[in-house]
């Protein structure tokens, strides 16, 4: 066991517990949005769970630090709150703001974090771009909604590493970057209508069963 | 007396290099003239294929016995396809001809090889000091260089593996065997060399770390995935002299423990693969590379891999997954390649250019590679050097040559008479430097310091004539695609920074434009996942510090100083230099927006301009008629006439 200091919070976890995960575990709420209990290396791609580590020039994602002894961490400065802040409005700049009309209406992690770091889903800062394509339906199973998406990458982990199965990737590149189904909807497996795995982890209900078992 | 000095017997090798010596020889020793020529792909792509094929034409048609020696590049682009005619006979000294077309190629051979003229006004000037010709080390772009790295690069033959050895190449390997791992490491350490990728991180320090990993299977990749634009280093080398590659890595892999090494190669520079695949047989054909190398007991293969033409596949981690099958995606740091890289192994990834100076510092010793540069930056710096200078190319200083030296002595200067506005170093990474930093030194810590960075070594010199507000816009743009998309901010940061600066340069932009541009490029430095996006934004943070005039022209006036940004300039024709009668501008408007005015001189319709600038070019010098404005409101309307000269036939 290691205790370190969390907003002036003392803490007792596991040593090489992920940061974020302690955090979480002992009720300090960090924006997150990639991290999935259990991951051996989380891909810190959504850049939201920042925190500063005393003795760490900048902020840093937490999901990617394992605890220390006597860590000095803080959840709440105005570098952290600023990153988190640019963050979620960059991700809410390509999403179709639509919640009444959601399935993730309530249960979102846009929608959780908006309020906790009290931004508006609906800001100026920056224009709103959407793609032209509304709903990917070339998967036989699965519906895709890339102006909901994140592109967190939850879906493809744990498709490919809880499931051992490879149904999906990402696609394209750069700004027009999806989740794709490797375009080929002959060699799907039947167990991938029956998982559903990804659609349960997707924070933003981007991924939808074609159909409820 | 540094221990590498030393000359370390083998029998193997001696062997091999005997061979590579009668060769030499031979051809040294053969009747009649040699005809070098450089045959990397700038060569090529500027002809020098149709020169060679002129050359062993002509020659077969007048019956003379030369030779010709195909070599790699020598750096100096705006000379290109160069030759070099050693023609001893004559009683010249080896001769440089920039510039040779297939007619200079049948010219020369008719008028120098046949005859024992020169030509004198085609000579750039003689490879050795004599009384005849200027010797080429009187001018500044080669006197000024120093080549460590590059040195053997356009003098041998890239696909002959002798003609390296010739030139004391893999001379390093057996005094190595005798030496132990860790003193190779201590010698590269005492050298201070740094990493050429673009952190600069020290390369002896790296291979200590890889080395004190207690792991049976450990890796070295040799990055050679150049991706910056303007930047072409990495493939000159490969192109030219590969094997001084794969000395270093032969030099790395036995200092860490290394039994298999990767060279990473993008898919676009199909001559250097080619070129280094070749190298990598011709070496193990000799036992320099494979099984129990010239007898140490050391085994090293080597392997190709092909890049499938993403830039962000020159960032590490991103190289590894890449080299894996996976999508070439960015991980975080730690843990960093040497703790666990390719299939978890430990791998040392280094540069083309950092491995390239592996065998120069061994043969030298670490003391001697200290003596070049400073004392933080040890060694030399190779710059393609681009854009609006003189004589373009690549080039190797020292570390600690001002970057005034580097612009206006060796390159030339600024063509044209035209002022020095910026120099945009380290690619699409780097910073846009203006005037007041010209005599700043190149070395790491210094660029880093003014804003820009050392990145692989891109430099584009730009005139008074450039807007760096459309420079931002075009390496936002490259980086923007280029973008893997993983993380948040570089994924959707930059696209706001691209849309941004599209909007500024149609004159669309505002002040709190420019806020944004500033706050957001700070998040995604601060916030990406990998050094693409965390150097993204310097392109756009530099010009804003240093180039704020031009935004604010742009945004407060609609005025883009540079001319550069279309939306933001208007063509005019001045009536009182415009010569009656005239029609060179008639006939190259592309969208027919130059009209005869009643007096039979031309206007332009401004609502049918495309702003291509045609008419400029084909205005004759003598008239000078057509001008260019910013903002498109200085234009002066002339009013087309009800009926133009065409409506009457």
């Amino acid at each position: 066991m290691v205790t370190l200091l969390i907003d002036d919070k003392k803490i007792d976890v596991k040593e090489g517990t992920n940061l974020l995960r302690a955090c979480l575990e002992n009720d300090i709420y960090i924006p997150n949005l990639c991290y999935i209990k259990g991951m051996q290396n989380p891909p810190a791609s959504c850049r939201l769970c920042f925190v500063e580590i005393e003795g760490e020039d900048h902020p840093i994602a937490s999901c990617t630090v394992r605890v220390r002894d006597d860590m000095l961490v803080h959840t709440d400065t105005p570098r952290v709150r600023r990153l988190q802040k640019t963050a979620l409005q960059l991700l809410l700049s390509v999403h179709d703001v639509d919640c009444k009309n959601c399935p993730a209406n309530r249960k979102c992690g846009l929608q959780d974090m908006a309020r906790f770091l009290k931004t508006a889903l609906k800001s100026n800062r920056f224009d709103l771009f959407l793609k032209k394509n509304q709903v990917d339906q070339s998967h036989p199973f699965l519906d895709y909604y890339p102006n909901r998406c994140v592109l967190c990458g939850r879906c493809v982990y744990v498709c490919r590493d809880q499931q051992k199965l490879t149904e999906l990737t990402f696609a394209q590149r750069g700004f027009n970057t999806v989740i794709g189904f490797f375009g080929n909807s002959q060699t799907i497996p039947p167990s991938c209508d029956r998982c559903r795995a990804c659609a349960e982890v997707c924070p933003v209900a981007a991924l939808l069963p074609k159909r409820e078992i | 007396m540094s221990p590498a000095n030393k000359e370390h017997a083998n029998p193997r090798f001696d062997e091999i290099r005997e061979k590579a010596e009668t060769r030499k020889r031979a051809f040294k020793e053969a009747p009649g003239p040699k005809i070098h020529i450089g045959m990397a792909t700038c060569g090529i792509a500027s002809g020098a294929l149709e020169t060679k094929d002129a050359f062993e034409q002509m020659l077969a048609q007048l019956g003379i016995d030369a030779q010709i020696h195909t070599v790699g590049c020598i750096g100096h682009c705006y000379a290109e396809p160069f030759v070099i005619i050693d023609h001893p006979e004559s009683g010249f000294p080896p001769i440089f001809y920039p510039e040779v077309t297939p007619g200079k190629a049948n010219m020369l051979t008719k008028l120098f090889l046949a005859e024992g003229d020169p030509r004198f006004e085609h000579i750039l000037g003689a490879t050795e000091k004599n009384e005849m010709i200027p010797w080429v080390m009187e001018f500044a772009r080669f006197s000024q260089e120093k080549r460590v790295v590059m040195e053997k690069c356009g003098h041998i033959d890239p696909e002959d593996i002798y003609d390296y050895i010739a030139a004391d190449g893999y001379s390093t390997l057996a005094g190595m065997f005798q030496r132990t791992p860790q003193e190779i490491i201590r010698e590269i350490k005492n050298s201070g060399l740094r990493g050429r990728g673009g952190a600069g991180f020290p390369t002896g320090p790296k291979w200590e770390l890889a080395a004190n990993e207690a792991r049976d299977t450990k890796l070295v990749i040799c990055n050679a995935d150049e991706g910056d634009p303007g930047a072409y280093m990495d493939r000159t080398i490969l192109e030219s002299n590969p094997h001084q590659v794969l000395e270093g890595i032969i030099a790395c892999a036995y200092a860490i423990g290394a039994h298999k090494a990767v060279v990473y190669v993008r898919a676009e520079y199909p001559l250097a693969v080619r070129i280094i695949t070749g190298a990598i047989q011709q070496a193990k054909q000799l036992g320099l590379v494979g099984k129990d190398i010239l007898g140490s007991s050391f085994d090293l293969d080597i392997e190709v891999f092909q890049g499938s033409g993403a830039f962000v596949c020159g960032e590490e981690t991103a190289l590894i997954r890449s080299i894996e099958g996976f999508r070439g995606m960015p991980r975080h740091r730690p843990p960093y390649p040497v703790q666990s890289g390719l299939w978890g192994k430990p791998t040392v990834i280094n540069n083309v250019k950092t491995l390239a100076s592996i065998a120069p510092i061994l043969k030298n010793g670490a003391a001697w590679y200290r003596k070049i540069g400073t004392e933080n930056s040890p060694g030399t710096a190779i710059f393609s050097v681009v854009g609006d200078v003189v004589h373009p190319g690549l080039i190797e200083i020292p570390m600690g040559v001002t970057l005034r030296t580097l612009i206006f002595d060796i390159c030339g200067g600024i063509p044209k008479k035209k002022k020095f506005k910026a120099v945009q170093i380290g690619g699409p990474s780097g910073g846009c430097l203006p005037e007041d930093f010209l005599d700043t030194p190149i070395d790491f810590d210094s660029l880093t310091q003014a804003g820009a960075m050392m990145g692989s070594g891109g430099m584009v010199v730009m005139d008074e004539d450039t807007c760096t507000v459309d420079i931002s816009r075009y390496f936002l743009d490259f980086t923007q695609k280029e973008s893997c998309g993983e993380c948040t901010f570089c994924r959707i940061g930059t696209f706001h920074l691209l849309t941004i600066l599209e909007r500024i340069t149609e004159g669309e932009g505002n002040e709190a434009d420019l806020k944004t541009l500033e706050q957001l490029s700070e998040d995604i430095k601060n916030g990406s996942l990998c050094g693409l996006g965390k150097t993204a934004p310097n392109p756009v943070l530099t010009s804003l510090r240093y180039f704020k005039d031009d935004y604010d022209a742009h945004v407060e006036e609609k005025r883009c100083p540079g001319m550069m940004c279309r939306p933001l300039v208007a063509y005019y024709i001045d009536l009182e230099k415009c010569a009656r009668g005239c029609d060179a501008c008639v006939g190259c408007c592309p969208v027919e927006a130059v009209f005869t005015t009643s007096n039979r001189k031309k206007g332009i319709d401004q609502s049918l301009c495309v702003k291509c600038g045609e008419c400029m070019v084909a205005c004759p010098p003598e008239y000078d008629a057509v001008r260019k404005v910013s903002p498109p409101q200085l234009a002066p309307i002339v009013e087309r006439p009800q009926q133009t000269v065409k409506e009457h036939k």
